[in-house]
């Protein structure tokens, strides 16, 4: 139950994503220095330079044009089928593109997850180019994504603002007109925050103010102690309920007694 | 050892004095063929395949034997370990395995041992009419007789009748002492308040902190409950009712009607949580299209137009809350909601 | 009753002529001293070696009855360590996502089986899963009692009776499911809560009563227990000594063989071979519960945490035997309340509810229904092949797929996530589907039955194809038929045939409308019905083969 973070980087990260005024160099370097656990891991990010950010940007914003224009418009800027992008932060298109979502497919009911069109570095190179375009939310700093927060806490916010939605047990769920909220087993912590900061399509948006950082590492970790705990019950049937477990009673359990029945009524040889 | 009972002229074994109804009794019938000549089994023909089935049957109620006592020992050996849900994991799994096995070859053994070793010979037992015999009935109806006239029950009227008037009341305090079931008050007036009034701090669920009007932002949703719920003695009586569900839209997509007009705030609404079919939360707010859908039974509210149903059961609007701010920018309720919440009731408009 | 099969352990054993050994000495004795004090020598000698045919669906009401036995032994466990008390206290146990958390008595003691008391969760899911298992088997026993014909006189007060057990084991799970003051149980209160209120004039009061005050109120859980562990169990044994009582002295039916009549039963004897048997499935039956509990969670109530009445889950349904409630009420259209005066009509609410009520009617009501539009008036000992009574079996097949209907609408949110639907068009097709799909259903299952039946008629007159083409002298290509056996055909010409209630004048010379109602039900009750085979029939089949030179074959 460690504490969720250290004091300085939550007092780097916060004054990076709160003030509207600050730099773009701020936001970069918050993200790479604190967010980028991704970027940690490729070969082109390893420091960062003021020069590599803005090389960055300058990556970003080709990887922009030739893949989002069409739609968000050259200046982002939206139109008649796709929003705008000027605002939407670093987390919106880490979110989006990270999970696949983006670039979107054929039109159906809402995005979905898809595999991941581009690299890290490319994931990175686009959400740092949209964050230049207005402030907004910014990749989440690694102390929240620990998954090291109050469970318990957690569960009770996750069971207050998003159970109605993605199930008690993150199994997801179904909206109006053929949407539905995803399940959120296995998704990477960092996505889960992204979604809670920038309310991905119908999802509403659940700011700082209404789940604080602190909390929103706390429902991180509730499902993540979910992912790590296998249900102490046995299988868990993919924790859709009563449905489910009625579905199983019926097909395994009478199934098998019918089958003992027939058995133990034929005659023997 | 067959008791070869029945052929083809056993068949109508009706009772000649109940009519057959609309059966048909074809009088060219094909003739029962009786009972099939017996086949004898493995165990009777072949005493080798009798000895192994012996074997297979006390096997099983062996391994009955082991299970039961694996039981025992996953029991002791795999205990659950305080805050590991992996133990009680595998305790369950363990136990349960050692316990099935246990059950199943006692169950299994058994049959076996009825099917291949058991005498196999189908035996007949005959039925007879399940109504008494005439002279087993006029006795009844002679016991009955004599209870009238030895009682004198029909003869004496004022005896029979007052009697019946009793057993008729005598239930009757046993269904009101069941009025206090539940306290003395009215439910329709508890039903038509909250503890919702002007000034009351809108706060979240459940940490019951204040909310001001620029934490909400466009597209947020707040889970709401009144300040000072938390501390209530009938806590969760009181949020049954006074659950409330806080988004901000932007104000050109809210179509207030006149007398609403001032019940929002810069484009922020509060509809009650409590579904106005059978008292669901509806709480799956979609910030693009606006609408709240219940996860029960699907009934959808449109938030632009004031909560109005636009699919499934529910009938009524989610009622509004009007909400204003206070001095130092918290958002506060205007009044208590202006009509009950929740299910609809008998009584609710009364 | 179980009694039965095994109280014949202490019957005295006679046949020997060898010396007694010790063994039985010990037993005479105890056989002696329980006799002379009980007569239980009667009973042994009426029912030790009383016949139970054997078939396989058969045996689906003794599955009930062990499941019935498995949930009151873990059941009992159980009540050791629940707390039936909806006081608020802080869960300090084992489990960490709940720990700190203020919930009801009866949650942290459920949790607590779960998390602190080895073999508790195991118990729990055995008490759960049996509870689904017992519901499910009493549901296709009816269904089989049902098709086969077997509620016909004298059974029909035993099929009321049963009916009246299968809403006992639906009080049962339901008041069951409740206990434990989860968010899930909780939510399911909330919505009886709701249907309650919505009934007209007393709606509200008894609401208010049952959970003594305003929900959820502190009474509910306590109230529910009383109900759960005492009253509904107590009934629900009467009931079913009754049930096996009625058994026992209506002896069971059995299928239609050859030698098996209406007079006779053919089968096992208790003792020992279906004793054995029927005392080695109870042990297999609470074998695969304990095998299911031990493998599947069931009902996890450490993850729908406590009850709240602010949060839900999405996904929110019954356990599956209250599915189809559930479902009715999600099949409501838009707008079904209206106002009367001054008072709200919750049509939303009492369509579906007195709709259910009407439809568990019509299933307790039905043996009295077709007796009275068959006109049949004898016992039934024989139960029917359903395709030998295609009325019957289409309309339990319409009455199936009205149920099916309203129970898939209960998952109506889930099929649309599974199978990428919109919850709206799943909706509205069940809407539609509750009316067409029966009607479907009755004409199909009709129109299957007779033609299995005309496809018995012609094995029994003329045998099966075999596949072996034969080339006649003259050149001509037949296939060679099978003939059956007379044991085989039996069970294919053995059926009861009926003519329909004929229109007639009462004494006073009158017709009716009663009369003309029954004749015109009868006369729809039989339409199209096959006729068995005759011996006259039979015996011209017979000849037809006979000059096909002793081989069954038939010119096309």
């Amino acid at each position: 139950m460690a504490k969720s973070a250290s004091p300085s980087t939550r007092k780097a990260r916060s004054s990076g994503r709160r003030s509207p005024l600050a730099s773009v160099s701020l936001l970069v370097i918050g993200l790479l220095a604190t967010g980028g656990a991704y970027a940690l891991f490729t070969t082109s990010a390893t420091a960062a330079t003021s020069s590599q950010v803005s090389s960055m940007v300058s990556d970003g914003q080709k990887l922009f044009s030739s893949n989002c224009a069409s739609c968000h418009g050259l200046a982002a800027q939206g139109s008649g089928v796709a929003p705008s992008l000027v605002g939407v932060g670093a987390a919106s298109v880490d979110f989006q593109v990270g999970t696949g979502r983006m670039p979107g497919a054929a039109s159906g009911p809402q995005l979905e997850k898809k595999p991941v069109q581009f690299t890290d570095a490319q994931v990175a190179a686009l959400a740092t180019y949209v964050a230049t375009l207005g402030p907004g939310p910014s990749i989440p700093s690694s102390a929240y994504l620990t998954g090291k927060g109050e469970v318990a806490t957690g569960a009770e916010l996750f069971r207050v603002n998003c159970a109605m939605c993605h199930n008690v047990a993150g199994a997801g769920g179904a909206l109006t007109e053929g949407k539905y909220a995803p399940p959120l087993a296995g998704s990477s912590a960092k996505h889960i925050y992204e979604a809670m900061v920038t309310g991905p399509q119908n999802m509403p948006v659940f700011n700082d103010l209404n789940i604080t950082p602190e909390d929103k590492a706390n429902i991180i970790s509730y499902l993540k102690y979910l992912d790590k705990n296998p249900s102490p019950g046995g299988l868990d049937l993919g924790n859709l309920g009563p449905v489910s477990e009625g579905l199983f009673v019926w097909i395994f359990a009478l199934g098998s007694v019918i089958a003992i029945t027939v058995w133990l009524t034929a005659k023997s040889n | 050892m067959a008791e070869q009972g029945a052929s083809g002229s056993d068949v109508q074994k009706y009772d000649a004095s109940v009519s057959a109804g609309t059966g048909v009794v074809t009088s060219d019938r094909i003739d029962n063929p009786g009972f099939e000549p017996f086949r004898a089994r493995v165990s009777e023909l072949d005493s080798k395949k009798e000895k192994a089935n012996e074997r297979r049957v006390a096997m099983m109620f062996g391994l009955s034997m082991v299970g039961s006592v694996a039981a025992i020992v996953a029991y002791i050996i795999f205990p659950i370990v305080p805050g590991d849900p992996g133990s009680v994991r595998t305790n369950t799994f363990l136990l349960g395995l050692g316990l099935a096995l246990g059950l199943f070859g006692i169950g299994f053994g058994a049959v076996h041992w009825a099917k291949a070793l058991m005498d196999g010979h189908d035996l007949v037992e005959f039925r007879h009419g399940t109504r008494g015999s005439d002279t087993t009935r006029a006795k009844a109806v002679e016991v009955f007789h004599l209870g009238n006239k030895e009682s004198g029950i029909g003869r004496r009227t004022i005896i029979r009748n007052t009697l019946i008037g009793a057993l008729v009341l005598f239930p009757l305090p046993g269904i009101v002492v069941f009025r206090d079931l539940a306290p003395a008050a009215d439910p329709n007036d508890q039903l038509r308040h909250t503890v919702w009034k002007k000034g009351t701090r809108l706060t979240k669920d459940p940490s019951g902190v204040p909310i001001k009007a620029s934490e909400v932002t466009l597209g947020s949703v707040f889970h709401v409950i009144p300040d000072g719920l938390n501390d209530r003695q009938d806590k969760l009586e009181q949020k049954a009712k006074a659950a409330v569900l806080l988004m901000r839209l932007r104000p050109e997509d809210l179509h207030a009607s006149k007398e609403r007009e001032g019940w929002s705030y810069k484009g922020i609404v509060a509809y009650s949580k409590i579904c106005t079919h059978v008292g669901c939360p509806v709480a799956l707010y979609e910030q693009q299209t606006h609408h709240l859908l219940c996860p029960c039974h699907q009934s959808q509210f449109d938030i632009t137009h004031e909560a109005e149903v636009i699919f499934g059961p529910a009938k009524r609007p989610l009622p509004q809350l009007p909400i204003a701010i206070d001095s130092e920018g918290y958002l506060v309720a205007q009044s208590d909601f202006h009509e009950p919440v929740g299910p609809s009731f008998w009584e609710r408009e009364h | 009753m179980t009694v039965d099969t095994t109280a014949p352990a202490s019957a005295p054993a006679t046949s020997a002529d060898l010396p007694p050994s010790n063994g039985t000495r010990v037993t005479n004795w105890a056989a002696n001293y329980i006799d002379e004090r009980t007569s239980i020598s009667g009973l042994v000698k009426e029912l030790g070696r009383k016949i139970f045919p054997d078939h396989w669906s058969f045996m689906l009401g003794e599955v009930a009855l062990y499941s019935f036995v498995v949930i009151l032994l873990s059941g009992t466990f159980l009540t050791f360590f629940f707390q039936p008390s909806m006081a608020v206290v802080t869960y300090d146990g084992s489990y960490a996502p709940l720990k700190g958390i203020q919930m009801s008595a009866a949650m942290s003691s459920t949790l607590n089986i779960s998390f602190d008391i080895r073999g508790g969760l195991l118990l729990r899911q055995v008490h759960h899963w049996a509870a689904l298992l017992f519901v499910a088997s009493i549901g296709l026993h009816m269904l089989r009692i049902y098709f086969t014909g077997a509620f016909r006189k004298p059974r029909e007060i035993n099929w009321v009776i049963g009916f009246v057990l299968f809403v006992l084991a639906l009080a049962e799970g339901f008041t069951g499911y409740s206990l434990p003051d989860d968010l899930l149980s909780g939510n399911g209160l909330r919505i009886i809560d709701g249907m309650v209120k919505g009934i007209p004039v007393v709606g509200t009061w008894i609401s208010y009563l049952l959970f003594g005050g305003n929900f959820p109120g502190e009474a509910i859980v306590g109230r529910l227990y009383s109900l759960h562990i005492l009253l509904l169990p107590a009934i629900l044994v009467a009931a079913l000594g009754a049930h096996m009582v009625l058994l026992i002295v209506n002896k069971h039916t059995q299928f239609a063989g050859p030698g098996r009549t209406e007079g006779n039963v053919v089968g096992s004897p208790i003792m020992p071979v279906f004793a054995a048997k029927a005392g080695g499935f109870f042990f297999i039956i609470f074998g695969v519960v304990m095998l299911t509990a031990s493998f599947v969670t069931i009902n996890p109530i450490w993850v729908y945490g406590p009850y709240d009445p602010s949060p839900v889950s999405a996904g929110t349904q019954p356990d599956w035997y209250i599915g189809f409630a559930d479902g009715a009420l999600r099949l409501i259209p838009h707008g079904w309340e209206f106002m009367l005066g001054p008072y709200t009509v919750s049509m939303n609410i009492l369509v579906p509810v007195v709709g259910l009520v009407v439809f568990l009617a019509v299933v307790a009501a039905y043996p009295f229904f077709e007796a009275w539009v068959t006109g049949d008036k004898r016992e039934h000992h024989i139960a029917d092949r359903p395709r030998n009574a295609p009325t019957r079996t289409a309309i339990g097949a319409a009455g199936v797929t009205f149920y099916a209907v309203l129970w898939t609408a209960a998952s109506s949110d889930l099929l649309a996530t599974h199978f990428k639907l919109t919850i709206e068009g799943v909706i509205t097709f069940l809407q539609v589907s509750v009316f067409v799909a029966p009607v479907i259903a009755y004409l199909v299952t009709k129109r299957i039955c007779i033609a299995l039946q005309k496809k018995d008629r012609e094995i029994a007159l003329h045998g099966f194809e075999s596949g072996r083409i034969v080339r006649l002298p003259g050149g001509e290509y037949v296939e060679v038929h099978e003939q059956l056996s007379d044991y085989e055909r039996w069970k294919l010409v053995s059926f009861d045939d009926h003519a329909p209630v004929m229109l007639r004048p009462n004494k006073d010379g009158k017709i009716t409308v009663p009369a003309r109602l029954r004749a015109r039900a009868s006369n729809w009750f039989f339409e199209d019905r096959i006729v068995p085979v005759s011996l006259t029939e039979i015996e011209a089949s017979h000849g037809d083969q006979l000059t096909q030179e002793q081989v069954a074959v038939e010119s096309r």
